[in-house]
């Protein structure tokens, strides 16, 4: 079954938990006894209606505040796909969550709350939706049962959010925009009589229309090689075997290869995934490659087909999006790992700040801080292998870590 | 010559690729083994991800003492079969050492005692990852959990300060006595499993499929009846009834279901219709609206 994930963003109180708790209930995703407990809890609250915010609000801190505070991910599946949802949180203190969410999703649902309109929180998700390069980006237009579910309301947001859009530099960006209540259900899952002007896919036929298949991920073949498998047993005495994840393209037995950072080259033997060996490898795989030629090969290095070799860099520019409390500054030194591989690397300089209202940059400021996107120069203390991050997404991001705390602190989109 | 074609379906696919990475990370890795379903999955993949080698890390088994016969004679063929090490650690060992009590009364479970048990035995072996089968659709605080979830000396999660995980990349850094818990399938369902499980044709303990057994009825849920172990008043009426379990914990708070699912095809069909969560047989997380979080924040699996 097709596999497809979704980050979900919107402001507090947008009705984000409230319309990922209708998904699950319309499409029977919420097991009888969720459903009993979420009943007695609304009941308990003294709510008039189901409150499926309960549903996902998994931490104590977020039941008692009655908001959403970490990425939380969600599972259901139709009969045609099988979807994996992020739920970020909306707050402008946990940007992080939400740029989490949206490394590991091909699509995005941006919620706006039609009463309010378009809000700054809107411009962030949006911008950060651009950033990450995500495909599909639906604008979910909640609570139009509280506009009576005004076209023109609805039409004043969509303007709004295409004047964004031209803005952006990514413009391949697939853009839709759905009129819903998530608190009545109305084109969440059901097409809803309320809305007779509105001619689009109610949210869910949507979702199940976009396809597993993330096409902005095919590139070049990149292959990291994680560990290298040696059982020294009888049988496979001399086996050497390079497992990994392949990214980007396909790998076939016979391909000429260079292994980076040597610059070795030689040709694929065999492939493997367990117990049987393979013409070729799709990517996504991940799977077991043996050479011809007995060269050395360990962590971190990376096989790719001759001619397709990715910048091997010692100096990279890149865009940060920061995760720490402790800001980022120039001169600091950090570590990086760049796929599988770790270096350490040192910022050499902080070239802009960048405003995620799209409203432009600050030129050399002194730091980033927490949920700050800026620009950097920095220095690695060992050679990457690097594509763009706009050429390949898995190849073209690292993270930074802080070496004091070993806490995750950003995340870097290399130009 | 060999034309075919290999797509890693995604979700098993990331599994193996988080299990080398557990290996390329750490020095002293464990797969935490309870003869459950979830354990017994990842054991495949584990096998899957280092094929043709041995799997490189032992089994540990926290054994409750409470654990179905099924379970436990399994668990030692399968062990024998992939010539793997396993470690078994007793609770009951810390209760005759009188380091923890064991609870009382209708509820009693030592479902709560292996988190003691556990802290030891990663102490004793010295294990700075310990790999487990917790997936997030089990239960809601578990759907905030990280695939690599860093512990404290004490076994502490601290919910409110986990690192972010982006694109493929696991941040395996840890100080000197912090340990990380790892969740290869994390993104799975449980439909997901049982589909594996189908797929790869994986034995799993007889107790999953349906059979008679001597059992009575509490709160509207199925219990075995073995006074020795699981707390029953005299007038709950032991009855046989055809029933399979969809979770194998300790046996004094797993209930049964009613099933005349025999073999793996009807007893996925039946999860594709059933209306009542995984979870909603284990009574440990009924205690309260927040039990899974209190009892991860402790320590717990």
């Amino acid at each position: 079954m097709n596999v497809v994930k979704i980050a979900t963003a919107g402001s507090v109180d947008d009705g984000k938990s409230t319309l990922i708790g209708r998904i699950l209930y319309d499409t029977k995703s919420l097991t009888q006894d969720k459903l009993e407990a979420i009943e007695e809890k609304s009941k308990q609250r003294g709510f008039d209606y189901l409150d499926f915010s309960l549903a996902t609000d998994g931490l104590v801190a977020e039941r008692e505040q009655g908001i959403t505070i970490d990425v939380a991910h969600i599972y259901f599946s139709t009969q045609k796909t099988s979807f994996i949802i992020a739920d970020t949180p909306g707050h402008i203190e946990y940007t992080r969550n939400m740029v989490t969410g949206a490394s590991n999703s091909q699509a995005s649902i941006i919620l706006v709350d039609a009463r309010n309109g378009v809000v700054e929180q809107t411009y962030r998700h949006f911008f950060i939706n651009n950033l990450l390069r995500v495909k599909d980006v639906i604008v979910a237009v909640n609570k139009m049962d509280l506009v009576d579910f005004s076209e023109e309301k609805f039409n004043q947001i969509k303007g709004e959010i295409e004047y964004l859009a031209k803005k952006s530099d990514y413009q391949n960006q697939n853009i839709t925009f759905i009129p819903l209540s998530a608190l009545k259900g109305d084109n969440v899952v059901k097409s809803s009589e309320n809305t007779p002007w509105y001619k689009g896919e109610t949210l869910l036929n949507h979702l199940e229309n976009l396809g597993a298949e993330d096409t902005q991920e095919a590139s070049k073949a990149r292959f990291p090689v994680q560990t290298v498998i040696r059982p020294k047993t009888d049988e496979y005495h001399d086996f050497r075997g390079y497992a990994g994840k392949l990214y980007g393209g396909d790998l076939v037995v016979g391909d000429s290869v260079t292994v980076l950072p040597s610059a070795t080259k030689s040709t694929i033997k065999s492939i493997q995934f367990f117990d049987k060996e393979y013409a070729r490898a799709k990517r996504g795989s991940s799977v077991n490659i043996t050479l011809e030629d007995d060269v050395n090969v360990s962590r971190g290095d990376m096989l790719v087909k001759t001619g397709e070799e990715p910048s091997v860099v010692k100096q990279l520019e890149a865009t940060i999006c920061w995760m720490d409390k402790a800001p980022l500054q120039a001169s600091q030194k950090y570590y990086i790992k760049h796929g599988v591989n770790d270096v350490q690397a040192k910022i050499t300089e902080l070239t802009s700040l960048i405003r995620t209202d799209f409203s432009g940059k600050e030129e050399t400021p002194s730091q980033l801080s927490l949920n700050e996107i800026g620009e950097v120069s920095l220095k690695v203390s060992k050679p990457l292998f690097v594509d763009s991050y706009e050429e390949n997404k898995a190849n073209g991001a690292f993270i930074i870590i802080n070496p004091k705390t070993n806490n995750t602190s950003g995340v870097g989109f290399i130009k | 010559m060999n034309t075919e074609t290999i797509q890693v379906g995604a979700l098993e696919s990331e599994a193996i690729y988080i299990l080398r990475e557990v290996v390329a990370q750490f020095e002293k890795p464990v797969l935490l083994f309870s003869g459950g379903k979830d354990s017994i999955t990842l054991v495949r993949l584990a096998q899957k991800a280092f094929y043709p080698a041995k799997i490189p890390f032992p089994l540990l088994h926290i054994d409750t003492g409470h654990n179905f016969p099924e379970t436990i004679e399994f668990r030692d063929r399968l062990v024998k079969e992939l010539g793997v090490e396993l470690i078994v650690r007793q609770v009951q060992d810390n209760i005759d050492a009188g380091k923890v009590k064991e609870e009382t009364g209708k509820y009693a479970s030592r479902n709560m005692l292996q988190t003691e048990t556990l802290l030891d035995a990663i102490e004793e072996f010295g294990f700075d990852a310990c790999i487990g089968g917790a997936r997030r659709d089990e239960e809601k605080a578990r759907a905030k959990e990280r695939i690599f979830s860093v512990r404290d000396d004490f076994g502490q999660w601290d919910e409110k300060n986990q690192r972010p995980e982006l694109f493929d990349m696991l941040n395996g850094r840890i100080d000197l006595g912090q340990n990380v818990r790892v969740f290869p399938i994390s993104n799975w369902t449980e439909l997901d499993v049982w589909s594996y499980i189908q797929q790869e044709q994986i034995e799993i303990p007889s107790i999953y499929f349906a059979h008679k057994r001597a059992t009575f009825i509490r709160d509207g849920l199925i219990w075995s009846a073995n006074d020795e172990v699981v707390f029953r008043e005299e007038e709950e009426e032991v009855r046989e009834r055809m029933v399979r379990f969809r979770t194998v914990g300790d046996m004094s708070c797993t209930a049964a279901v009613l099933s005349d699912a025999i073999d793996i095809d009807t007893v996925v069909d039946e999860i594709r219709e059933s209306t009542i969560s995984e979870r909603g047989a284990r009574i440990d997380d009924k205690r309260s609206e927040a039990a899974m979080e209190k009892r991860k924040q402790q320590g717990y699996f």
